[in-house]
């Protein structure tokens, strides 16, 4: 299918924005309004950029901007089509949010090194619209490694002997993969097509022999260890020693989702649904993800630390995404896509509310949490959203994706499949529902805090707030979400 | 004038090297303007060369205008007019940065110490000009012989490095004359297009494989090509920084440049690849020579020694590359030569920088340097990444071109060896960091943990360490013009 492009270098500045800003970032260290100031106006300004091109994407027009011809056949190029557009809008809105949550954070924590706490950040969020926004595999690359570097700062933040283990599983597993597979799987493509250009029906059909073919696919699938499939997944609760914001933005919405989406473009702009098809390539990696939903579930139903239930139902919820895409049909593809945005949503409420609490209270485990509802009500309220979300329940636009997910499989005559998402949901809720039930349900002698305890700063407490709202919202009102995914699905299948 | 640059570019040089000699009784002051004059002006011939091979092709000039085979005649091509520039940049770059450096450490020994640099460069760039074999050795002892005098000045050991390094290096400077020997006896030239031109019929005599495989041989270990290396590590490592910062980055890199002649234009492709077929042979050696200084580089505790390690690594990229026996691995190395050049020269200026600062560089005196110095910090990292091959700095489009090369000739050995480089240089740059970065560790957690500000190495030695971390990524950016307009025409079209 033919799509009309414009070039313009909108995309560039979007990418552009936060990078330009560390500089200032850097000089206003000393100034901690003014800093903050400077980084809520790129994260506006950024936003703003995105939201400007929608209308042009919606109208079925794609935007391309050429940075550098760097290799003849493969340009540093930029395209922003439906899929990155629904990804760039969810990632850079919730940077605004994220921003405002940081400050309430940080400064109750009175955290050291914050100046270089919001460079990184800012840095990691042009590398994550710059995968959103490439149009072709080195660029993708490029952003991809970028994020990887431009995140390590940021788990490591507390600069302590755990945090540097922590940095060392993290590279190893990202920064490994990324090279050990990726690389040369990329090296390899090119070598077999001379093209890297994403296109709607991918470039290697009948390009190389089918095992070739398999083992690209499967080292692209592992290679992006940002979506922690299993085995490689197991980065992303040790990520949980960094700040909680960082945990928020990156590790529920930029950083692992840069992850899913690198392998749903991979797998629908590299090899294209037919070829996979044809293939069967996509009945293993339904198989792998899965695993991995179940797995990611059972584990988190066994963790006490509450941030580590979230980065293992993280893990399960990001197989969901690859699920869809490799149901590789349209309502399963549609689902998938828009898992991305409701899971943001969803999982980001979580975080800030298992942040707000720690600064509350101290607390990281679910175990000394009994009672905290009582003192933390609205905190406690927008956890409840959140999960409800993250299970697929109305009121909360989770259950849309969830909704599409369940028909894709049917779609797809994959019924094990259908009851893997039911079970997990039910597995969803049997991790969350019992917090909230202590958090909210017990007697007043059995609560663990004393009545000083109460909400923390507004800076922490509206942004939850905010991000629980939208989720509710997004059930009722699902565009431009919805709207994308199914023209980003309308112009890889047809249909 | 611009019909003079080819001349100017080693005589420039070579005269001022006298004047600051004079200088240096004269006043001490006056020897650093002179040299960086003297550089400035062989950095603007070398730009205006490549401008002009740009715009004219292949440029010859006659030294004194005497006529080839019998005077000496300068050739200008693709391949070194885009290894000029990058020779005499690097040289002046590395003089600006280090002239604090240099007065901290010989502050009686200034005039000499400029003398001995701008002779060095003047070698360099003369084996990069010259068209005649013969005068390449000379210019090769030139830079060989200086290069011993500017590495000896250091640590206690490095007078002893060094002559562990002139007893290789005159023996790999005696096999090329010994080889130029065998070919005079066969060709009766030294002009390297005349014997390019009279060989062709000679190509199945013995004389001619003997000549071949010995200049090789003493071309690989002037480059310490692995398991030529062993003098390298020590003779780079016990140099004062200035010196070394000179040499890592120029004297292998110089010496792929000779190998690189030696195999396109005094040899032709046809008979190094389908005569010899010794292709294969060669990138295995480049295989165990990457794999090997990685792994040698893991097993250091001390960053300059480590970084020595990684410049062996490196040469092996090169070599494989040019062995490949196809247009992507020659352009990757041809690519790689101007690109590790760089990067080498970058990391090298962060060692003397913390040198300058810290007075090491064992990783126990890098603790806290993130902290201390964060700008030579920032410029390590975009060092380590162009090493990693992180783009879009200009290490990964040189790694991107050896590894299409290495896949299309099927030697996916090589291939795995560049994989497994960059795997263990980001192993190796990261436990850099993290000494850099998290020590010392502190009792409290994590609040305000590192006392003390910054204490960077003055402006002087910072910018010009910066310009070239920026230089790193615009090469990178660039790549694609590098390699159309220039790289592409430097490489006989016969090879494909």
């Amino acid at each position: 299918m033919n799509m009309e492009t414009i070039i313009s270098i909108k995309p560039l500045l979007a990418i552009l924005v936060s990078l330009l800003v560390v500089p200032i970032l850097v000089l206003s260290g000393k100034r901690p309004n003014v800093r903050e100031a400077c980084t809520f106006l790129a994260a506006g300004v950024k936003f703003l950029i995105i939201l400007s091109m929608v209308p042009v994407i919606l109208n079925g027009t794609q935007i391309v901007y050429t940075i550098a011809e760097v290799i003849p056949g493969v340009a540093i190029k930029l395209r922003v089509d439906a899929f990155g557009m629904l990804f760039a809008l969810v990632s850079s809105s919730l940077w605004i949010v994220t921003s405002a949550y940081s400050i309430g954070y940080m400064r109750g924590l009175k955290e050291h090194s914050q100046t270089r706490y919001f460079c990184f950040f800012a840095l990691a969020l042009s590398a994550t619209i710059g995968v959103a926004f490439s149009a072709n595999l080195l660029t993708l690359y490029l952003f991809y490694e970028m994020l990887s570097f431009a995140t390590y700062p940021l788990v490591t933040h507390h600069q302590d002997h755990e945090a540097r283990s922590s940095g060392r599983k993290y590279l190893l597993y990202i920064v490994g993969t990324s090279i050990g597979f990726v690389l040369p799987a990329m090296l390899i493509s090119y070598s077999l097509a001379g093209t890297l250009d994403f296109s709607s029906q991918g470039f290697l059909a009948g390009t190389g022999s089918k095992p070739l073919i398999g083992l690209l696919c499967f080292m692209f699938l592992f290679g992006f260890a940002k979506a922690a499939i299993m085995p490689f997944h197991s980065w992303l609760p040790a990520a949980m020693v960094a700040p909680t914001p960082v945990s928020a933005l990156l590790h529920a919405v930029a950083v692992v989702k840069v992850g899913v989406f690198c392998v749903a473009r991979v797998l629908t702009g590299v090899f294209g649904t037919d070829l996979l098809f044809s293939l069967n390539l996509n009945v293993p990696i339904i198989y792998i993800a899965s695993f991995t939903i179940m797995a990611g579930s059972l584990i988190a139903l066994s963790q006490d630390n509450l941030k580590r239930l979230l980065a293992f139902s993280t893990i399960a919820q990001l197989s969901y995404i690859v699920l869809g895409i490799a149901l590789l049909s349209p309502k399963g593809m549609t689902g998938g896509m828009l898992h991305i945005a409701m899971h943001a949503f969803g999982k980001i409420t979580l975080f800030f509310c298992a942040g707000a609490i720690f600064v509350a209270t101290g607390k990281k485990n679910i175990s000394e949490m009994i009672g905290i509802g009582r003192r933390m009500p609205v905190t406690i309220a927008a956890f409840f959203i959140g999960s409800l979300s993250i299970i697929g329940m109305p009121p909360c636009g989770g259950f849309i994706s969830k909704w599409y997910l369940v028909l894709g499989t049917l779609e797809a005559h994959q019924m094990p499949i259908l009851f893997v998402l039911l079970t997990s949901s039910l597995l969803n809720a049997a991790y969350f529902m019992p917090f909230v039930y202590k958090a909210f349900f017990c007697r007043p002698e059995d609560s663990m805090f004393e009545n000083k305890v109460q909400e923390a700063p507004a800076f922490c407490v509206v942004p939850l707030v905010i991000t629980a709202t939208i989720s509710v919202i997004l059930l009722f009102y699902p565009q431009p979400f919805l709207r994308l995914a199914r023209m980003m699905v309308q112009s890889i299948t047809g249909v | 004038m611009n019909e003079q640059y080819p001349a100017l570019l080693v005589v420039v040089p070579l005269l001022s090297a006298l004047v600051v000699s004079i200088a240096g009784w004269v006043n001490k002051r006056l020897c650093f303007p002179v040299a960086v004059a003297a550089l400035g002006m062989a950095a603007w011939s070398a730009v205006g060369l490549l401008l002009r091979v740009l715009d004219e092709g292949v440029i010859v000039y006659k030294l004194g205008g005497w006529s080839p085979p019998m005077g000496i005649a300068y050739y200008i091509d693709y391949l070194n007019g885009l290894v000029l520039p990058v020779v005499s940049i690097v040289a002046l770059l590395n003089l600006i940065a280090n002239k604090k450096g240099i007065e901290q450490q010989f502050p009686d020994k200034i005039g000499p110490f400029y003398t001995l640099y701008l002779l060095m460069v003047t070698g360099l760039l003369g084996i990069v000009v010259t068209g005649d074999a013969f005068n390449l050795y000379v210019l090769l002892e030139i830079a060989a012989l200086t290069g011993y005098g500017l590495l000896a000045m250091g640590e206690e050991r490095a007078p002893l490095a060094t002559l562990n390094y002139l007893y290789m290096g005159t023996i790999g400077a005696c096999f090329y004359l010994l080889g130029v020997g065998y070919l005079y006896i066969v060709t009766g030239s030294l002009n390297m297009v005349d014997i390019a031109r009279l060989l062709p019929p000679l190509y199945q005599s013995n004389t001619v494989l003997a000549a071949f495989i010995i200049c090789m041989v003493g071309v690989w270990l002037k480059m310490a090509f692995f398991p030529l290396h062993a003098w390298l590590p020590n003779a780079y490592t016990y140099a004062n920084s200035a010196a070394s910062s000179l040499i890592a980055p120029l004297v292998t890199k110089v010496m792929v440049y000779v190998m690189i002649r030696l195999m396109l234009t005094i040899f032709t492709t046809e008979f190094v690849f389908t005569t010899l077929a010794l292709s294969d042979a060669v990138v295995w050696l480049a295989v165990i020579a990457i794999v090997m200084g990685a792994v040698l580089a893991l097993a250091e505790r001390n960053l300059k020694k480590m970084l020595t390690y990684i410049v062996v690594a490196e040469v092996g990229y090169m070599v494989g590359g040019a062995w490949l026996g196809n247009r992507d691995g020659m352009t990757g190395a041809i690519l790689h030569i101007v690109n590790d050049a760089l990067m080498t020269l970058c990391v090298f200026m962060v060692v003397g920088n913390i040198v300058y600062k810290v007075k090491g560089y064992a990783f126990e005196d890098l603790k806290g340097l993130f902290r201390k110095m964060p700008f030579t910090m920032g410029a390590l990292v975009v060092g380590a990444m162009s090493i990693i091959g992180v783009p879009p700095t200009c290490g990964f489009f040189s790694k991107w071109y050896l590894i299409v090369g290495a896949i299309s000739s099927g030697h996916y050995c090589f291939m795995a060896a560049l994989i497994f480089s960059s795997l263990v240089s980001v192993v190796l740059f990261f436990r850099v960091f993290e000494i850099c970065f998290y020590e010392p560790f502190s009792n409290h957690h994590g609040h305000d943990n590192h006392p003390g500000g910054m204490d960077e190495a003055p402006v002087s030695m910072v910018v010009p360490l910066l310009v070239v971390a920026v230089i790193l990524i615009l090469v990178g950016l660039y790549t694609g013009d590098i390699v159309n307009h220039v790289i592409q025409f430097a490489i006989p079209e016969a090879m494909v």
